[in-house]
């Protein structure tokens, strides 16, 4: 039971995450819910990979042969990356939208329509 | 020497040359606008070179494999990693050849017509740039056969396509377009990290191949194949997750517009990979099939719909695409529905996913081609309200020539490339179930009276006084429209060829789980 606190932990992460992303009205609270989002993914890839007295793959100083390929690492390092780039990108057009239309509010950022 | 290197180092070479060219675009453009036009140019002629000599040789000798890092890039699983292929391998069998295809073609066209159509704009070395990982992004997603890889170019195009769509600010209404398609592409691709995540968990691996040989039907694969398909449907443009396709295809630059086309069908070209390379038969087939079927169905019928009442050019060819999109869908989910029961498949299965295999390349074509021509349309007058347009037929001829060779073609009228494949869509699709095809003709017939009237608006009727000094669009931009225009009345004079060569080879490829799977780990 407590081996699964924490996926138990992404579903909580995942939920608040998508329920900011649908329900915030400010733009910028919305892009916070992608990035918890994003944090649950990278939750779930680290939890995944996880093993019990597993010795990092660092040849010259393992005790033994039998090491943990560190793969869902390596993947949550790339998502982690591709994440700055999400929100870099997202943030920037958050500027522009303030600029251009002096609001940050969902309701009011509905120009395109039909 | 030269021919040799390509021959063997082509997979690579796909991604590396556009992701080389776009991030040295802004470099070379410091020199001079002719050296960067020249480079551009090059880099995608070159990557489209690439491509079609990658397609030649997957064709001649099947699945090409390219390990990364490998002495030798045959070479998929080393000798002392107990079976497993450890390194990143990109896996090109014939469909993810068709896909190349597709993207050369339009990538170069595209590019040759925005080399007028962007002249007078600001900030042509971002442009391009996206442009090239757009490109980059696509022959990346459709070659790679693992499936982490797979999310990161899917991530790269997304962006790449954000950046595009936002590039001509237009008082932030296209930002906000880059916001609502960006919005959707991040958090689809997170659950697709979810579902990778979830697929590693149970059976430690990222390679396409291996994960097809091990897949169980568990209830953790379902819930990654729900999260899959909601994510790359969203993204392709499916009804009812397609309301981000009018505001981006509008807003984003003609070129561009034309080639997020081919960048939707990369998501479809996932889905379809996802659905028979994945999962194939293991997966109760008829009840996937008719979720693929009412998607499809519902994004034929809701996207027409749309469509009529638009009054902006653009906007009306998006729900037009969505539309589009949705004879893809029937098509191969009504092959998905009957997979496994060989004798069905024989009879009318086969036929159903060639004709909607089919109907991406000429989708392909014939949406860019048309996206185009509003392109040029807007270049010349400024506007892309109907309602202010009229008799440009005067003074736009070959553009004029080139939306009638468009339209007819979406409408479905022989002898262009679009009846080729609803033909056989119809005919397939009426033995599967006779009301399906009903309604797939209904949608034909309502799309040829929303273009009719789209002719007529734009084309038709008097020259109007404020556009009499209107002049025909630019020789590059002709060209753009040109070779895509020919192609789709060559593919419609002659879809045997077409069907025989090409897109029967990528339906057997897509169908066929076990060769893929042998072709990776080898063995029977």
């Amino acid at each position: 039971m407590l081996w699964n606190l924490p996926y138990l932990a992404v579903v909580i992460i995942t939920v608040i995450g998508l329920a900011a992303i649908l329900l915030k009205k400010n733009l910028i609270k919305m892009m916070l819910g992608i990035n918890i989002l994003q944090s649950s993914a990278n939750l779930f890839l680290i939890s995944l990979g996880y093993r019990e007295g597993g010795i990092a793959p660092i040849y010259t100083l393992a005790p033994s042969t039998h090491m943990v390929l560190p793969t869902p690492q390596a993947l949550c390092l790339t998502s982690i990356v591709i994440g700055l780039a999400t929100s870099a990108l997202m943030l920037s057009f958050a500027v522009i939208i303030h600029k251009k239309y002096g609001t940050v509010d969902l309701d009011q950022i509905r120009r395109l329509q039909g | 020497m030269i021919l040799e290197f390509v021959w063997t180092h082509a997979p690579a070479l796909l991604v590396a040359i556009p992701l080389l060219g776009a991030f040295l675009c802004p470099v070379i453009g410091k020199i001079s606008r002719t050296t960067r036009t020249a480079w551009v140019a090059g880099i995608m002629l070159v990557s489209a070179i690439v491509a079609f000599i990658l397609a030649s040789r997957v064709l001649t000798e099947g699945t090409v494999l390219y390990s990364f890092g490998a002495f030798d890039p045959t070479l998929t699983i080393p000798m002392d990693s107990g079976g497993i292929p450890i390194r990143i391998i990109f896996t090109v069998d014939a469909m993810s050849a068709f896909m190349d295809i597709i993207c050369a073609t339009v990538g170069f066209s595209a590019i040759a017509y925005s080399l007028s159509a962007e002249s007078r704009n600001s900030g042509l070395e971002g442009y391009y740039t996206l442009f090239l990982l757009m490109v980059c992004g696509v022959f990346g997603m459709v070659s790679t056969g693992d499936f982490f890889n797979f999310f990161v170019f899917l991530e790269i195009l997304s962006m790449a396509s954000a950046g595009i769509i936002a590039y001509r600010v237009d008082g932030g209404v296209a930002v906000e377009a880059a916001i609502k398609y960006f919005v959707l592409s991040s958090v689809g691709a997170i659950f697709v990290l979810f579902a990778i995540g979830i697929y590693y968990g149970q059976y430690d691996a990222l390679n396409m191949a291996v994960i097809a040989s091990r897949i169980q039907w568990s209830t953790l694969d379902m819930i990654a194949l729900v999260m899959l398909v909601a994510a790359l449907a969203m993204k392709c443009g499916a009804v009812p997750m397609h309301f981000w396709t009018p505001d981006a295809y509008s807003m984003a630059p003609s070129s561009a517009t034309a080639f997020l086309v081919v960048a939707s069908q990369a998501s479809l070209y996932g889905l379809f990979r996802v659905l028979f390379t994945f999962y194939n038969v293991t997966l109760n087939a008829a009840t996937m099939g008719w979720i693929i079927i009412i998607l499809g169905v519902l994004s034929m019928v809701v996207g027409v719909t749309m469509a009529i009442p638009q009054k902006d050019v653009k906007r009306l060819m998006a729900y037009h695409a969505v539309s589009q999109t949705g004879y893809m869908l029937l098509g191969v989910g009504v092959g998905l529905a009957v997979l496994g029961n060989q004798p069905l498949m024989e009879s009318f299965g086969y036929m159903a996913m060639s004709g909607g295999v089919f109907h991406i390349l000429n989708h392909a074509l014939y949406k860019g081609l048309l996206f185009l021509t509003a392109g040029a349309i807007f270049y010349r007058i400024g506007t892309r309200n109907l309602n202010k347009m009229g008799g440009l037929g005067h003074n736009m001829k070959w553009t004029m020539i080139f939306f009638i060779i468009g339209a007819l073609a979406i409408a479905g009228i022989p002898p262009l490339n679009g009846f080729a494949s609803k033909l056989m869509i119809y005919e397939s699709v009426f033995i599967f179930n006779p009301v399906l095809a009903i309604i797939a003709m209904v949608v034909s017939i309502l799309t040829l009276a929303s273009f009719v009237k789209v002719f007529h608006s734009i084309f038709m009727g008097p020259q109007l006084p404020e556009y009499a000094g209107v002049k025909e669009a630019p020789p590059s931009m002709l060209l753009g429209m040109g070779i895509l225009a020919s192609l789709a009345v060559i593919f419609g004079l002659f879809p045997d060829l077409v069907v025989t060569t090409l897109v029967n080879p990528a339906v057997h490829a897509l169908t066929d789980q076990g060769a893929y799977i042998a072709s990776v780990l080898g063995g029977a």
